[in-house]
Parts: structure tokens; C-alpha cells; sequence
């Protein structure tokens, strides 16, 4: 039986908050020569994803490979009107291959949502966030977090070359002002990211950042933050096992206000931390 | 209506079917319905608190995986206040499991931990002994005696010993541990292994070693419930690469009372759910009153049956 991606889709079990969502493919193309974009049809438990959580994606089997392990994969669409999720993904392992050759109409069994996501502070008025790469697909949901909050949001999308830059119109969609740079145009150095966003500061006071996909990126939000004395989360990246905080494959350590080090699960503990308590992204 | 429940090594379970140490943590409640499982195994706890090894901490397989976690630890204290309450509202007996530098120190780790929210506790045996350098307490027979000795003058509680399979006689330390007083095996812990990055030359695990485990171990594993199973009389409790009902049928017939799944959660949080239904069914299919007579039920053609289960010729 061949199911369309119209099907209706299995519901929630009981009152549990994640579940193994059996989505259905109804879209998985090619953004540009690396990025993918797979939209999914999802259960209610599913779409009750926030920006910053993520799922772990059972890899179908391909004539080449059988990846045992699922995949961590952030939320880049939470579109609950459509009960669509978005997954923006890079092919770059066994892993990212087998999902590249799913189908509209096939499986995709997906656990989750799952971790801590971002969380904006209560009265947060204008909220900066800094991408690059990966962290391009992990913010793009936090625009309409930000402006369900009432918040303003000022979004700076990095990237190699101007073709990487994605999700523009899904971050205007969403209210967000959006300023691209890129390596080949020369403007997208920390000196030059810094600068900018002091000057958005003069204008209109940032007073929340968040960040993900570069380390340097990182290290420029964490300065800025703590000039400006204002919070700033990041979203982390890890290998996992489990993705529910039970095997403790994906550790990294977290520092505590006093300094004090502890490992602690990505999957479960994160994947958003505070831009002071990692030290890479 | 097939009776599923069983009595292993002093504690009465619904079902045959629980996790293995380490594969489930308080998130699993999120997905799973934990009242319908048989018992509810805890990860390992050590006297002192430990934060576990340097990642990397897992390497992927076709079926089956490569971990080297460490046992990171919050210590009895955290298991008593946290950890227990937790898993103990679900109804299903919660199982301790405890691993410790010294037989001594096992013994009184029992000791702190033995509370009635508390069914049994699992003695960890297949971590490195520090009298005997590094070499684990499972791998030697009078070690592995020690242990259970020095938990059994220490606790009311059961004591389940979980054997590490890595060794040449699984067999010898179950009637060790048996005869030290042991309620039931856990057969077994993950097979040691390494993995190497030809690239970089390095090894993909930061311990270097770390335990196979998964799918592909099934069939060494189920070998050594067999000759457990024909070495002691107190229950063998299977553990190695089970993921599916037929798993635990295969296992059960080998002749373990009971089973645990450990990394067929972390891939499929329904695989234990969904064995239970699925072993229901064999049963019905079976007309199998109660599930504990597969318990070693295992049919062997009469010109197969050797006392010699340890050698073969290739
Ligand atoms: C990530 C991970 C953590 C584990 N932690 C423990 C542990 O704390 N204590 C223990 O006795 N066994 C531990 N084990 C071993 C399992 O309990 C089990 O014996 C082993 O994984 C074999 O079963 P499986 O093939 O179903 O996974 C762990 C295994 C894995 C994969």
C-alpha cells in the first residue's frame, strides 16, 4: 500500500508529551547544492514542538546504507495550521543520505519533540539572533517565537557564499528583519558581525541573543551579552544515542555561574544552554 | 488469557520483560508507559560521584553499537531521593544496580540502598576491581564471589548478579556466584570492543574500549544463557541483544526466567511495549498457559544433545 502524503496520520498515545510520530513525507528537495528541506505531516504530538527542540529521525534503509542509531535533527517549520514540521538538513553522513531518499508519501518515524529549546525572558523587546550554517535551520523557528512574544526581532544570516543563505522569507514571514552576509562578499568576519550589531543596538537596545552553527559566532554573542549584561542562549550540536537523556553518549561539559564543570546531555539537558555555560556550540 | 507473570530471583513481575541497567533514564516516561513494564531496572550507581569518560562515547554499527559511557554517578543519596521515587510511583518492582571499587565497598553501597521502595538490587560485576588491578570483579570467580557475599551479608534485599561476558567459562562464574548466594544471573554486560579511524589513526572512542552491544550480539549471548541456565539453579535472567518478542521467546527457550532490553530503547522506545504484546500472542498462538513454561523449553533433536556446549568444530 502506497500512503499519500494527504493520509490521514496516527494520533498521539495517551497524554504523553513525545512520542514516535509516524510523519508522512509530503516534500524532501534540494535547497541548493547542500541543504535539503523535507516536509513532513505530522501528529498533534508532534507539532507541539518549540524553536530550539529537535527530533531524532529513524534513517530508512537505502540499497548502501542501514544506519543502526537515529539522527538528531532540529526543527526549522513548525506549521501547525498545514500540522507540517520542516526538517533543513545538510547531506552529509550515512545518516543525512538515507533521509535524502525518502519520498513523498513514505514513513518517516520520527521521535520527539524533544530537549529544551530556546526560551525568551518575559518582557524581552527585541531579540538579535546570529546563524551560520546548521544554526540557519535551528533558528528559523525562534522569529515567531519572538513575535508571539511581542518581541522585535533582528535576524543576521551568515554563510560561505551568498547561495547557502537560507531562509530569508521564512524569517520576513515570520516578522523578522533580516541582514545576510557571507565569506565571499567580504562582510561576515566577527569584527564586521560585531559592528553591526552595535549599531542595531544604538538604535533599538537588543536584550536577548541567541546563536548557532559557528563557534566564532558563539564567541561574539557571549562578548556582546555580557557587555550589554542581557541573556543570550545557544543551541548545541552533538552525535546521540538515545536522544532522551538515557544512554549519556552526547555530553559536553557545561560551566555553572561559580565555574564550576559538568558533563551534561545534549538531548536532554540542551540542546539551547546558556551562551555562558558552553564553550562551543 | 496467557498468564505472563514470573517470579525471578524474589521478585514478582507482571511479565518476563524489563530494561537493561543504563538503557532507560527518567525521559523515557515521556514516550513509554512504564506501569506495563515487568520490573524497572536503574542505571548503575557507584558510592561516589563520577562524571563518566571523555567523549566520544558511542560508535554506530549496522546493528549494534559501541559505548564507553563510564557510569557517570550522582551517588547513593541522589538514588534514594530522586531516582527511586521517580520510577517507583509507576508500580512495576524497581531494581538498584550498584558497582563499586571493592567487594567491601559493594557491601556497604547494599547496605545504604536497601529500602523497601526497592525490589532487588543488581550487582554490576563488570567493572574494573582495584585490588586486583583493573581486572574486573566478573571475569574471576573468586572476585565475583566476593561481591555477592559481602552484598548478601549486607542486605535483606535479593541480589541479582550480572555477569560480564567476558570471559572463557561464563558457566564457572555463575555457580560462583550461585554458591556465594546470589538470588539470580543477569547474563549479560556488552562484549568489549575497540573501534579505530583509519583517517585520523586515532581510536573513535575517548576510553579507548567500550562494550558492544545491540542486535548483532544475540547470538553469543543467548549461548551463554544456555550454559548459565544448565549451570545453576537459581534463574538466568537474558540480556543481549533482544529487540523483539521472538527475541525473548529465543532467550526464554535458552532458558532465561526473565529478559532485559537495553539498546533496542534507545533506537525503538516501543520495543519493550511492544515484546509484551507480541510474547502474548505467541503464547495464545502456542496455547501456552503460562509463559514461565518456556523457561528452558528449548526442544533439542535427540542425536544433538551434547554435554559439550562450549566446543564446536568449524
Ligand atoms: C549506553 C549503555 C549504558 C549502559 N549502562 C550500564 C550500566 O550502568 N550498568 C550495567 O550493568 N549495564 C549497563 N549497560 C549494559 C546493558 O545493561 C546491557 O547489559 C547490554 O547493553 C546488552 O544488552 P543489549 O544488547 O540489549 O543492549 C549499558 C549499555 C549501554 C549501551
Amino acid at each position: 500500500m502506497t500512503l499519500t502524503a494527504t493520509a490521514k496520520v496516527e494520533g498521539p498515545s495517551g497524554c504523553f508529551p513525545r512520542a514516535e510520530n509516524r510523519c508522512l513525507v509530503a516534500s524532501n528537495e534540494p535547497m541548493n547544492s547542500e541543504y535539503r528541506l523535507m516536509v513532513v505531516n505530522a501528529p498533534e504530538t508532534g507539532l507541539s514542538a518549540y524553536a530550539g527542540q529537535f527530533f531524532h529521525l529513524l534513517c530508512p534503509a537505502t540499497a548502501t546504507e542501514q544506519p543502526f542509531l537515529r539522527r538528531p535533527m532540529s526543527i526549522y517549520r513548525i506549521d501547525r495550521e498545514n500540522g507540517q514540521l520542516g526538517f533543513l538538513y545538510k547531506v552529509t553522513g550515512k545518516g543525512t543520505c538515507a533521509l535524502a531518499s525518502l519520498a513523498p508519501g513514505d514513513e518517516l518515524n520520527a521521535t520527539g519533540p524533544l530537549g529544551v529549546g530556546f526560551s525568551i525572558p518575559e518582557g524581552t523587546r527585541h531579540v538579535a539572533m546570529i546563524a551560520r550554517g546548521v544554526g540557519l535551520a535551528t533558528l528559523a523557528p525562534l522569529a515567531r517565537m519572538a513575535t508571539v512574544n511581542g518581541a522585535k526581532i533582528t535576524a543576521i544570516l551568515s554563510a560561505r557564499a551568498p547561495e547557502f543563505l537560507m531562509s530569508r522569507d521564512e524569517l520576513e514571514a515570520a516578522g523578522a528583519a533580516v541582514i545576510e552576509v557571507n565569506d565571499v562578499a567580504g562582510n561576515s568576519s566577527p569584527q564586521d558581525v560585531t559592528n553591526r550589531l552595535r549599531d542595531i543596538h544604538e538604535k533599538t537596545p537588543i536584550d536577548f541573543m541567541a546563536t548557532c552553527g559557528s563557534n566564532r559566532l558563539l564567541s561574539l554573542t557571549r562578548e556582546l551579552c555580557s557587555e550589554w549584561n542581557i541573556p543570550g542562549q545557544v543551541a548545541v550540536e552533538a552525535f546521540m544515542g538515545c536522544g532522551l537523556g538515557m544512554c549519556f553518549a552526547c555530553v559536553v561539559p557545561v560551566r555553572d555561574a561559580e565555574g564550576k564543570e559538568e558533563m551534561k546531555r545534549v538531548c536532554y539537558d540542551g540542546p539551547v544552554f546558556g551562551v555562558n555555560e558552553v564553550t562551543t556550540w | 488469557m496467557v498468564d505472563l507473570s514470573v517470579t525471578v530471583g524474589g521478585v514478582r513481575m507482571a511479565n518476563p520483560i524489563m530494561p537493561a541497567s543504563g538503557s532507560i533514564a527518567e525521559g523515557i516516561a515521556d514516550v513509554v508507559d512504564l506501569g506495563k513494564l515487568g520490573a524497572i531496572v536503574l542505571k548503575t550507581i557507584t558510592p561516589d560521584i563520577r562524571q563518566g569518560v571523555k567523549p566520544p562515547r558511542v560508535v554506530e554499527y549496522t546493528d549494534a553499537t559501541l559505548f564507553s559511557i563510564g557510569i557517570p554517578s550522582k551517588g547513593p543519596d541522589y538514588l534514594l531521593n530522586h531516582t527511586v521515587p521517580f520510577f517507583a510511583r509507576f508500580g512495576p518492582p524497581v531494581i538498584a544496580s550498584i558497582s563499586a571499587d571493592t567487594a567491601e565497598d559493594f557491601g556497604n553501597l547494599a547496605k545504604y540502598i536497601s529500602d523497601p521502595r526497592i525490589a532487588a538490587i543488581e550487582a554490576n560485576i563488570s567493572c574494573p576491581n582495584l585490588r586486583a588491578h583493573g581486572r574486573a570483579f566478573g571475569m574471576d570467580p573468586v572476585a565475583a564471589a566476593e561481591v555477592i557475599k559481602a552484598m548478601k551479608g549486607n542486605t535483606h534485599l535479593p541480589v541479582w548478579a550480572k555477569l560480564t561476558p567476558n570471559v572463557g567459562d561464563i558457566a564457572e562464574i555463575a555457580r560462583a556466584v550461585e554458591d556465594a548466594g546470589a538470588d539470580a544471573v543477569v547474563t549479560a554486560n556488552a562484549i568489549l570492543g575497540m573501534a579505530i579511524n583509519a583517517e585520523t589513526m586515532m581510536p573513535r572512542l575517548g576510553n579507548v574500549v567500550g562494550g558492544l552491544t545491540g542486535p548483532a550480539v544475540k547470538p553469543v549471548i543467548l549461548r551463554m544463557v544456555n550454559q548459565c541456565a544448565e549451570a545453576v539453579k537459581i534463574p538466568v535472567i537474558g540480556c543481549g541483544g533482544i529487540s523483539t518478542g521472538e527475541d525473548i521467546i529465543e532467550y526464554m527457550l535458552a532458558g532465561a526466567a526473565a529478559v532485559q532490553i537495553g539498546t533496542m530503547n534507545f533506537v525503538h522506545t516501543a520495543a519493550m511495549e511492544q515484546s509484551i504484546d507480541w510474547v502474548a500472542d505467541y503464547c495464545t498462538r502456542k496455547n501456552i498457559a503460562r509463559v514461565a513454561e518456556l523457561t528452558g523449553a528449548l526442544q533439542l533433536p535427540v542425536d544433538q544433545k551434547s554435554e559439550q556446549r562450549d566446543a564446536v568444530a568449524l
